[in-house]
């Protein structure tokens, strides 16, 4: 009988090494976009990596020394070419060994276990220190809604906040509702997912210490386009927040060059959907759309945030996001063109 | 290969009825109510399914070997998913391991049948048809060019997404139905299982000797009885809210989604044991024949399998640490959900130290078991990851998760089937499977499982999540993807091989005799294939391995048993 | 085979399959009660609008029948194991009679809360989980029915004899699971939820 040789085994002790690799933070950084959830950025999304730090230890070491004995028992007591006349010595069990292999599980359990109590309590029931940005993150199919109670803002798919440095700690506290059905907000650099679920709200928050733009989507299938329901999270730093906030509460540029566009969106069932703050619509299907330039994608983070673009997602929404909310509405060239150019003054 | 030194009490009649026409041989298949026949029609419903749902995977792979891309429409790549993921487990992996208890309990107890050998065939026949209805929903509707009416919402169809505001066709509608039916299917043959194994064995046989296929089978079946009902009930919830305007999970209405979620899991973690159970079956027969040594510490597996099956019952909501439970739930599920992974790695012990000291045999049946060993420590091993919740909250429904549950189901549970196939087709057939072929399958699915489900894990930790038709080509997830998709293509092919060898061997495969291996247990005490009665004296045993008492008569297995 | 001696002079006793069976199933329905119970407790109080438990009315004559037929099933039982199958017949007849009570007691029940309350299963949680979780359970009353019902035939027709007690046995503890059912019902249902 041919000697056979555990292949799997090999493949698996580099597969494992490769991802304590990956977990090194070096390995994380610099990709232009980067959803690792081995390159924290956040309090939460750091404590998180210490532990899977901590637990990939464990159960690294667990798996070098069973596979190993596998391998040795495999190489050391495979039948030879000559069959032994008789069956080998017939050991039916040791009570001595079987209580030594549940009992050390047992302790390795119960120190992972206190390990992963402690993170929960300090993630989960971390109080919300009075400083803190609240938002009200609401999950539509299939698009996100963030409303700034305590500042007066509301937008859609872009959502700022503010830096977090050792001078100036700032966190912000994220309240998850829904209006439809379930999804989950996920960043992975600042923080695990946490769902939305309708009739039940919800909370995280993360207090991200480098500026940039951070990336995630939708992590709980919710419909024909859950893939393309795209998180882009601006992390500013303290005066670029405050302008943003600034812009944001100011009412939609009224500019009468581009009246025509008004009227086309105020009178062609736009404003049954979407909302232009200091006009008449005040529609809260779709997105609000009152500072729709100051966003650099549209559709949800699919693509950019272009005329032309803006001109295609209009006259037909399912050439880029095949199956969302936003009908076809039928206008005409002229009347879209008026539309984006309306919109396109809207910053 | 063992040579005939058991005396096969009564071995007559071993030639097959005279063949009639094609309509009496297809009648006797349609009608039979014998144990051994209806295992083989599960088994082969089964392996069609398996190749259905296989094909859908490579589906998904293809649309998903390059970002932006439009292999399928977003519509038809989640019907896709939805009926992957609902095949494999309902009409694949349910069927099949009912199939292997079917075929086999009987005959390792020293029984004629089951205990009820018409509820038997109704519920295969109940099954069969559920899943037909099911895939009946690809021509519902607007037929195949429009994908039809196959349900589109996860296999695990959470509400308010499912429900007739969000959900408006018949797509759902499908998929409940489909699923109670076959559910009752599913009931009638775990009752009868636990009736057989309880009141059917010979005498001698006490519960404390019957294998441990045979006690594992049994506490598949009672912990079924609690698993499938749990989804027989939402799933008429969810029929009621849909069709009589009921409102369990109709949020306007003050009804809450978080029930569907929490009922649709306590049917789904201790489904993945009912499904697990049958893997570690197989390999508590197999590994021993093969390591020429019996079980290490049988009371410990039977009490380790039983304590899975307790606890699998108290860990279902660690599929929802990201709902927002408090700290002290998530706590607590995740405190079960180590506990009974320390169940299960000591089985992998018991596993090990039977292999110890041994004399390894790397026929095909072994080469698949310890590649579930392997395959199934490291599934193990992501499973404790995914128990610590805080990182849980990272992993859940990545593809880091659809990597760990499918090294359990394909790399533990597929491997551990078809070492089943190896070991018993034998039985069934009267001929061997090829080696030659058998190794083939089991070299070339081991690469291409590695390929794709290895590199899967590293995606899923990139942030890539899942049920995605999808995604962007700057995420770093593309060369990934597209290691992972050939992989697919890998596997495929080890898995028509197999086919090919299920078949090419039941006509020019080398004739078995009835103990090929040189086992212990009943089943190698009769002619292969068995006649329809099974024994044709009625065996009594004095242990757990009664063949080896026979072939040992100096040192029987009795004298140490405690 | 018959060369293992056997280990000792016991006789091989083994419980009995219908038994066995009968009590999977029953766990296996515990299953599916246990869930319905579990939405009906859990949205106790969170109706939005509509009928409130308050309403029902505490079915005591209906509880009574429900209940005492099992007692007349058991009646039967001991009745056909003493051979005395006229006595069984006149036992169980009564046991069907006072389902029969029940389900019709019920019906009444429902016929009041749709025309005079307003009550159905899609007016609110309250209805949804009450039509659902007495609905259910008034089932697998109507398919006890049936079952005594045949067996009611049976026996007239003069098929059944004293042999058949182990079979009535396994029939009847179908019977009283639907009645502890009923228990736990009507304490979830009319005493806790109101």
């Amino acid at each position: 009988m041919q000697p056979q040789r555990g292949f799997s085994q090999i493949r698996c002790v580099p597969a494992f090494a490769a991802c304590l690799a990956a977990a090194h933070p070096v390995f994380a950084s610099g990709s232009h976009a980067n959803l690792n959830i081995f390159a924290p950025v956040s309090t939460p999304s750091r404590q998180i990596y210490q532990l899977s730090l901590f637990t990939l230890t464990i159960t690294g070491a667990i798996f070098v020394s069973v596979a190993g004995l596998l391998l040795y028992v495999i190489l050391r007591y495979r039948a030879g070419k000559h069959q032994p006349e008789h069956e080998p010595a017939q050991v039916y069990g040791s009570v001595q060994v079987e209580l030594a292999w549940t009992i050390i599980p047992i302790l390795i359990v119960l120190v992972l276990f206190l390990t992963t109590a402690r993170i929960i309590f300090a993630i989960q029931d971390a109080p919300e220190p009075k400083a803190a940005v609240d938002v009200d993150v609401i999950g539509h199919q299939f698009w996100w809604e963030y409303r700034y109670p305590k500042l007066g803002v509301v937008t859609a798919n872009e959502l700022h906040i503010p830096v977090s440095t050792t001078a100036h700690p700032a966190a912000t506290y994220l309240h998850l509702f829904s209006a439809d059905v379930v999804h989950s907000f996920w960043v992975p650099r600042l923080n695990g997912k946490t769902d939305l679920i309708p009739n039940h709200p919800n909370q995280m928050w993360m207090d991200p210490q480098e500026t940039g733009l951070f990336l995630g989507q939708c992590a709980q299938f919710c419909g024909v386009q859950h893939a393309k329901m795209l998180i882009r999270v601006y992390v500013d730093t303290p005066q670029q927040f405050d302008a943003w906030v600034e812009n944001q509460k100011k009412p939609a540029a009224d500019d009468p060059a581009v009246a025509e566009g008004r009227r086309v969106f105020e009178t062609e069932a736009c404003m049954n959907c979407h909302a232009i703050s200091g006009t008449a619509a005040r529609g809260t299907v779709g997105p609000d759309l009152t500072h729709l330039m100051s966003r650099d994608t549209i559709g949800s983070g699919i693509v950019a945030n272009t005329p032309e673009n803006l001109r295609k997602w209009i006259q037909n929404p399912g050439s880029f996001k095949e199956g969302c909310m936003m009908p076809a509405m039928q206008l005409t060239d002229r009347q879209i063109d008026q539309v984006v150019a309306y919109l396109s003054t809207l910053h | 290969m063992a040579d005939q030194t058991v005396p096969i009490g009564g071995s007559l009649d071993a030639a097959p009825p005279a063949r009639g026409a094609f309509l009496e041989w297809l009648h006797s298949w349609v009608t039979t109510v014998d144990h051994k026949k209806l295992g083989i029609l599960y088994v082969v419903y089964s392996l069609f399914f398996l190749l259905v749902g296989g094909a859908e995977a490579m589906v998904i792979r293809i649309q998903l070997a390059f970002p932006q891309n439009h292999f399928v429409s977003p519509e038809t790549y989640n019907e896709i998913f939805t009926m992957h993921g609902t095949t494999m487990v309902f009409l694949f992996g349910m069927p099949i391991l009912f199939g292997f208890a079917n075929y086999v309990v009987p005959l390792m107890i020293g029984a004629r049948d089951m205990a009820f050998p018409r509820l038997n065939a109704f519920s295969f026949w109940l099954t069969a048809f559920g899943g037909l209805l099911l895939y009946f929903s690809f021509i519902a509707g607007f037929g195949l060019y429009g994908m039809g009416n196959a349900p589109d919402a996860g296999w695990f169809a959470y509400a308010p997404l499912t429900t007739s505001a969000f959900s408006p066709g018949h797509n759902i509608d499908f998929w409940a139905l489909a699923l109670i039916l076959s559910g009752f299917g599913t009931l009638g043959a775990a009752i009868n299982i636990i009736a057989t194994t309880l009141s059917m064995r010979c005498p001698g046989m006490t519960l404390s000797r019957m294998p441990l296929f045979v006690w594992l089978m049994l506490v598949v079946s009672s912990l079924t009885l609690v698993t499938i009902t749990p989804l027989t009930a939402a799933q008429i919830m969810l029929a009621l809210d849909r069709y009589l305007g009921a409102h369990f999970f109709d949020a306007q209405a003050g009804g809450s989604p978080l029930l569907w979620i929490h009922f649709f899991w306590i049917f789904g973690h201790p489904e993945v044991y009912v499904l697990v159970l049958p893997a570690f079956a197989i390999a508590n027969e197999v590994i021993p024949v093969f390591s020429r040594k019996a079980i290490f510490g049988y009371p410990a597996m039977v009490a380790a399998s039983v304590g899975i099956a307790f606890v699998s019952l108290t860990v279902w909501a660690h599929h929802m640490f990201t709902v927002g439970m408090t700290a002290a739930g998530n706590t607590f599920f995740a405190l079960s959900t180590m506990v009974v992974a320390i169940f299960t790695g000591i089985k992998v012990f018991n596993w090990l130290a039977t292999m110890w000291g041994g004399n390894l045999r790397f026929a095909t049946p072994m080469l698949f078991c310890t590649g579930f060993l392997f395959q199934f420590l490291v599934a193990g091993l992501t499973g404790v990851m995914l128990a610590v919740a805080p990182w849980d909250w990272q992993l859940h429904n990545s593809y880091f998760l659809i990597a760990h549950f499918h090294y359990v189901l394909v790399g533990a549970i597929a491997m551990c089937l078809f070492a089943g196939f190896y070991y018993w087709y034998p039985k069934a057939t009267g001929r061997m499977l090829s080696e030659k072929l058998g190794k083939w399958h089991f070299w070339l699915f081991v690469i291409g499982f590695h390929t794709t489900f290895d590199t899967m894990h590293f995606v899923g930790l990139l942030g890539m999540p899942r049920s995605i038709y999808t995604y962007e080509p700057d995420r770093g997830w593309t060369g990934l993807n597209q290691v992972i998709s050939a992989g697919g293509f890998v596997q495929a092919i080890a898995v028509l091989l197999f086919v090919y060898n299920l078949v090419h061997s039941y006509y020019r495969g080398e004739p078995a005799g009835s103990d090929p291996w040189d086992a212990w247990t009943l089943e190698w005490a009769t002619p292969s294939p068995p006649p329809v009665y099974n024994f044709a004296d009625e065996p009594e045993v004095r242990s757990r391995r009664p063949l080896w008492d026979i072939k040992h008569p100096q040192d029987p297995d009795w004298k140490y048993e405690a | 085979m018959s060369s293992i001696p056997l280990f000792a002079d016991e006789e091989w006793r083994l419980p009995s399959r219908g038994r066995v069976a009968m009590i999977s199933l029953i766990i296996g329905e515990c299953g599916i009660f246990a869930i319905f119970v579990a939405a009906y407790v859990y949205y106790i109080g969170r109706s939005l609008s509509g009928p409130t438990p308050r309403i029902l009315e505490i079915p005591i004559l209906n509880t009574v029948c429900l209940l005492s037929s099992s007692l007349t099933i058991w009646l039967a039982e001991r009745a056909i194991e003493r051979g005395r199958i006229r006595l069984f017949g006149a036992w169980w007849a009564a046991t069907i009679a006072l389902g029969l009570k029940f389900i019709l007691g019920t019906a009444a029940e429902w016929r009041s809360l749709i025309y005079d309350h307003g009550l159905t299963i899609s007016t609110n949680l309250f209805g949804t989980t009450f039509y659902s979780l007495v609905g259910l359970h008034a089932t697998h009353v109507i398919v006890g029915l049936i079952g005594l019902s045949i067996v009611m035939i049976f026996t007239l027709l003069g098929h059944v004899r004293e042999e058949h007690a182990e079979r009535i046995q396994v029939w009847a503890l179908y019977w009283h699971f639907v009645d502890a059912v009923w228990v736990v019902v009507f304490t979830v249902v009319y005493l806790v939820g109101r």
